[in-house]
C-alpha cells in the first residue's frame, strides 16, 4: 500500500520509494533514508510529533512536516 | 572526586608535555623524523572521544580554533617503534558534506595540506551497530586520498546484538586495515597502535568511483583544475567552506556551473551510490543474527518516551540534580569562602604592613575566592549533563519535549542549552549548534541568558542567606532552598516567555529540518565523564577567573586611593569633625576607613549612580558591584567582598557577617533587607550581565544587532521587575 511515513502505525514497517529531495535534509539521506531502503515506525512521541524510527538501521526521529514528504510502500506483515 | 582528578590530570600533563617537549627538540636539532599527525574523525555517538582517551591517556590539551569556538582536543601518543605522534580528535560529523561550524574544521583540516596539523593517518572511527551508516563517511575520507584505517569500536556488543565481521574480506573491498576496538574495555588499543605504524602501507585508493553520477560535469571540472584531486573540487563546490588554493568564484562561475537544486541532486545521487557499495560490501561482509539481539533498548525506550512516565521521569531527574547540587557543593563551598577569609586575615597580619600586602589580602585573595567558590557548584552541573549526554537520554529528552517546546517557538533540542545553560550560557549558546532551523536556533540564543547559570548562584546565595529566615515551612521545606528553587523557575519562565513573544515578533521564514539521531543507551565512561568535568570547569575558572582577578585588582586600586583633599586627609577632616564627641580609638579608625572608601575613585563612582538606584533600595556600595558586574556577574560578591575588606578593619569574620552588618547611615536600617534583597535577587535574575555571553552571541549569529538586543532588553527589564519589586515591599 502506497502512503507516506507520516501515516505509518507503531511498529509498522516500510520500503521508501520517492520523496522530493528539495524537501528533505540532506543529513536525512546521509543516515540512510533513500529510496529502497526500510523503515520502521518505532515510536510517536505524545501529542503526537515527532516520530522515532528505524531507517537502514539508524535509529533517529524526525518532525511530521518531514515524514509526510516521504512517500513509502508498507510491507505485508504476513511475509 | 573531581579534585584529585584534576590534580592527578594536571601532574601528569606536566610531566609528559615536558618530557614531549624536551624529545621534540631534541628532534629538531638532529632534524629527524618528527611526530605523525592522527586526526580522529566519526560520527557522533560512536565513543570517538573514548577512543581519543585511550589513545592519549591524559594526555592532552584542549583549546579552540583560531577565531571559532569550536573545541580542539589534541593528545600525545607513544608508538611502537620509537614512533610518536600527536592525535588530534576532530568533531563528530555524519558526512563531509557540512551543516555546522564544528563540521567545517573537519573539511578545512583535510583539504588543507599545508595545516600544521594535516593528518598523516585519519582513524576512522565507527561502531559495530551502526556500520552500514559509519561506512558512509568513510568512503567520503577515502576520497581524499589520505591513509585511513577503519576503527570499529564497540565490538564486546558484537556477540550480544548477534553479529559477526568478515575481516578480510571487509579490508579488501574497503582497501583498508580494519582495527577491533572496544574502547569502554580497553581491548584492541594496543593492536590499533599497531596497525597505526604501517599506515604507510595503506592504500590511499578511493574504494568506488563517485563521479561516476554525472561524467560530464566532473570531466569538466577535472579539465578546468587539473592539479586538483576531483573529490576535493566537488567539495569546495558544494560546501561554504574557506580552501586557500581554490577561488570559489571561479568554480562556480563556469560554463558547465550547476544550481544549488541540481547540485542537490547530484549530492543525493552519490549518496545512494555510496550506499549502494555499502550495501553490497556489508552484504558479505556482515551477517547479522537477530534472533540473539536482545530488546532491552526498546524497553528503556517505550518508558523514557512514555505521555506521562517519561515526563515524570524528566522532571524526578531534573529535581534530583538541582537538589544535589545544593545539597553537596554547601559543605565545600563554605570550607572555601572560610578558608579565604582567614587566609585573606593571616596575610595581612603576617606580611609587613603596606600598600603590596593591602593589594594582597584585600585585593588578591578574596577576588581568587570569588572564583574558586565556583568550583564546587560547576563541577557538579557539568558531572550531571556529560553523564546525561554519555547515557543517550539527552536524546529522548529531546524527542520527548519537541512537540511542547515548538509552541513557544523553540526546538526539542532547544531543551540541551536550557539545561546546560544552567551551568553557563556560553557552553549553552555552542550547544545551540545542531538546531537546524534557524529561527528556531535564535530564538534559544537569544533566551538562554535568562537561565540560571552558575554565575548567579553565588550572588544568590549570598543574598538569600541574608534576607531569607534559614526556616523550614511544614517542618521539611527549606525556606532559602524554596527560593532558590523559585529563582530556577523564574528564570526558566522568563526564557520561554520570551521565546513565545520572539516567535511571535521575528518574521523569518525558515524550513524545519529536524533530524536527532537516537543513540543506544550506554552506561557512561568514569573517565570520560571525569575528563569533561575537569577540561569544562578548568576552561571555566581560567577564562572567568582571569577576569575576576583583573577586575578585584583594579577594583582594590579604585577603592584605596582616591583625588583631592577628602580623600589624602580624612583624618584630620574627621577628627575636626568629631572633636567633641567621645569616640573610642576603635570606632575611629571605622569611620576614617568607610569615609575614605566614600572618597575614592570607586566611591564617587557609585555615589554618582547612587539616584540612580537608591528606587531599587541599593546604597553606592552594590552599585559599585553592579557597575563592576556588569562585564561577568560573578564579580558581585568579589566587589562586595573587596570593598568590605578595604572598608572594615577587621578582616578574621567571612564577607557574610560583614554584609549583614551594614547599615544604611540615613535611615538606620539595614541595607540588606527582604525588601532590597528580593529586588536585588530579581535584578540579577533579567539583566544581562555578562560580556562574553554577548560575545558568543555576537559570534554565533554573526551581528551585534542580537546581543545588543539582548543587552538593553534584560538590563531594563531587570531594572523594572526589581524597582516594582522595592518599591512594593518596602
Amino acid at each position: 500500500m502506497q502512503t507516506t511515513i507520516a501515516n505509518l502505525k507503531k511498529g509498522e514497517r516500510a520500503i521508501i520509494t520517492n520523496f522530493d529531495v528539495e524537501a528533505i535534509p540532506l543529513k536525512l539521506l546521509e543516515m540512510g533514508c533513500l529510496p529502497g531502503n526500510m523503515v520502521e515506525l518505532i515510536q510517536i512521541a505524545p501529542f503526537g510529533d515527532p516520530l522515532y524510527l528505524n531507517v537502514n538501521g539508524s535509529h533517529l526521529a524526525i518532525r511530521m512536516e518531514t515524514a509526510r514528504e516521504i512517500e513509502v510502500e508498507i510491507i505485508d506483515p504476513r511475509t | 572526586m573531581p579534585f584529585v582528578w584534576k590534580l592527578l590530570a594536571k601532574l601528569k600533563l606536566k610531566l609528559l608535555t615536558q618530557g614531549h617537549r624536551t624529545n621534540r627538540w631534541k628532534k629538531k636539532g638532529e632534524m629527524t623524523k618528527k611526530n605523525i599527525n592522527i586526526a580522529l574523525i566519526g560520527n557522533p555517538n560512536v565513543g570517538k572521544t573514548s577512543v581519543f582517551n585511550q589513545l592519549t591517556g591524559l594526555n592532552q590539551q584542549v583549546g579552540n580554533y583560531p577565531g571559532i569556538t569550536v573545541e580542539k582536543k589534541i593528545g600525545f601518543c607513544k608508538l611502537p617503534n620509537n614512533i610518536k605522534a600527536n592525535v588530534l580528535d576532530l568533531p563528530g560529523t555524519y558526512s563531509l558534506n557540512a551543516s555546522s561550524v564544528d563540521e567545517n574544521v573537519v573539511i578545512e583540516l583535510l583539504l588543507n595540506k599545508n595545516d600544521k596539523l594535516y593528518p598523516d593517518v585519519i582513524l576512522l572511527v565507527t561502531e559495530i551497530e551502526n556500520l552500514k551508516r559509519n561506512l558512509l563517511l568513510f568512503t567520503q575520507i577515502k576520497d581524499l586520498e589520505i591513509p585511513t584505517i577503519l576503527v570499529i569500536n564497540m565490538i564486546d556488543r558484537m556477540k550480544y546484538k548477534g553479529i559477526t565481521l568478515d575481516i578480510p574480506y571487509l579490508e579488501n573491498q574497503l582497501k583498508t586495515k580494519i582495527a577491533l576496538v572496544s574502547s569502554r574495555k580497553g581491548i584492541g588499543i594496543e593492536e590499533l597502535k599497531n596497525v597505526i605504524t604501517t599506515y604507510k602501507t595503506i592504500s590511499t585508493e578511493p574504494c568506488l568511483n563517485a563521479s561516476s553520477i554525472d561524467e560530464v560535469y566532473f570531466n569538466n571540472l577535472q579539465k578546468t583544475f587539473p592539479n586538483q584531486s576531483l573529490y576535493k573540487l566537488w567539495l569546495v563546490v558544494t560546501q561554504d567552506v574557506n580552501f586557500v588554493n581554490l577561488n570559489r568564484t571561479i568554480l562556480k562561475n563556469n560554463s558547465f556551473t550547476k544550481t544549488n537544486s541540481e547540485l542537490k541532486r547530484l549530492q543525493q545521487k552519490e549518496t545512494i551510490k555510496r550506499y549502494q557499495f555499502i550495501n553490497e560490501t556489508l552484504k558479505i561482509g556482515q551477517k547479522i543474527d537477530a534472533s540473539s539481539a536482545t530488546d532491552f533498548r526498546s524497553k528503556l525506550d517505550s518508558l523514557l518516551t512514555h505521555k506521562v512516565f517519561g515526563y515524570v521521569i524528566f522532571f524526578f531527574i531534573l529535581f534530583v540534580i538541582f537538589q544535589s547540587i545544593f545539597e553537596w557543593s554547601k559543605t565545600p563551598m563554605d570550607f572555601i569562602d572560610r578558608t579565604f577569609a582567614a587566609l585573606s586575615s593571616t596575610s595581612s597580619e603576617k606580611l609587613p604592613p603596606g600598600a603590596f600586602t593591602n593589594l594582597i589580602s584585600q585585593g588578591i585573595i578574596p577576588g581568587i575566592g570569588g572564583i574558586l567558590i565556583f568550583i564546587p557548584q560547576i563541577a557538579f552541573l557539568f558531572l550531571f549533563i556529560s553523564v546525561l549526554e554519555e547515557s543517550g537520554y539527552m536524546s529522548r529528552v529531546v524527542f520527548l519535549m519537541d512537540k511542547i517546546m515548538r509552541k513557544f517557538g523553540l526546538s526539542g533540542k532547544s531543551i540541551v542549552p536550557l539545561i546546560s545553560g544552567t551551568a553557563c550560557a556560553i557552553p549553552a549558546i555552542m550547544a545551540t549548534r545542531n538546531i537546524e532551523n534557524w529561527k528556531e536556533r535564535l530564538i534559544t540564543i537569544l533566551v538562554t541568558p535568562f537561565t540560571t547559570c552558575s554565575a548567579r548562584l553565588p550572588v544568590y546565595a549570598i543574598i538569600i542567606g541574608l534576607v531569607i529566615p534559614d526556616k523550614r515551612i511544614f517542618g521539611i521545606i527549606n525556606m532559602q532552598g524554596l527560593t532558590l528553587m523559585l529563582l530556577y523557575l523564574i528564570g526558566f519562565g522568563m526564557a520561554i516567555l520570551s521565546a513565545f513573544v520572539l516567535n511571535k515578533v521575528l518574521r523569518l521564514n525558515c524550513k524545519t529540518f529536524f533530524v536527532v539521531e537516537m543513540p543506544n543507551y550506554k552506561l557512561p565512561m568514569f573517565k570520560n565523564v571525569a575528563i569533561n568535568v575537569v577540561e569544562k570547569t578548568k576552561a571555566f575558572v581560567f577564562g572567568a577567573g582571569k577576569i575576576i582577578l583583573a577586575i578585584s585588582v583594579v577594583l582594590w586600586f579604585m577603592a584605596s586611593y582616591g583625588p583631592g583633599e577628602k580623600f589624602n586627609n580624612a583624618e584630620s577632616i574627621l577628627l575636626s569633625k568629631t572633636e567633641n564627641s567621645t569616640l573610642s580609638k576603635f570606632d575611629f579608625k571605622n569611620k576614617v576607613a568607610s569615609y575614605k572608601l566614600e572618597n575614592s575613585y570607586i566611591g564617587i563612582m557609585g555615589k554618582t549612580i547612587e539616584p540612580v538606584i537608591s528606587p531599587l533600595g541599593y546604597d553606592w556600595k552594590i552599585g559599585i558591584a553592579i557597575i563592576s558586574s556588569f562585564a561577568a556577574r560573578e564579580v558581585f560578591v568579589g566587589t562586595l567582598a573587596t570593598i568590605y575588606s578595604v572598608g572594615g578593619s577587621e578582616n578574621d569574620t567571612t564577607i557574610k557577617n560583614k554584609m549583614a552588618a551594614e547599615i544604611n547611615p540615613d535611615t538606620g536600617k539595614k541595607i540588606f533587607n527582604f525588601a532590597s534583597g528580593i529586588s536585588l535577587l530579581l535584578f540579577y535574575a533579567f539583566a544581562m550581565q555578562c560580556a562574553s555571553t554577548l560575545a558568543i552571541t555576537k559570534k554565533e549569529t554573526n551581528s551585534w544587532k542580537w546581543p545588543l538586543g539582548q543587552l538593553v532588553f534584560m538590563s531594563s527589564f531587570a531594572y523594572v521587575v526589581a524597582f516594582i519589586a522595592y518599591q512594593i515591599l518596602k
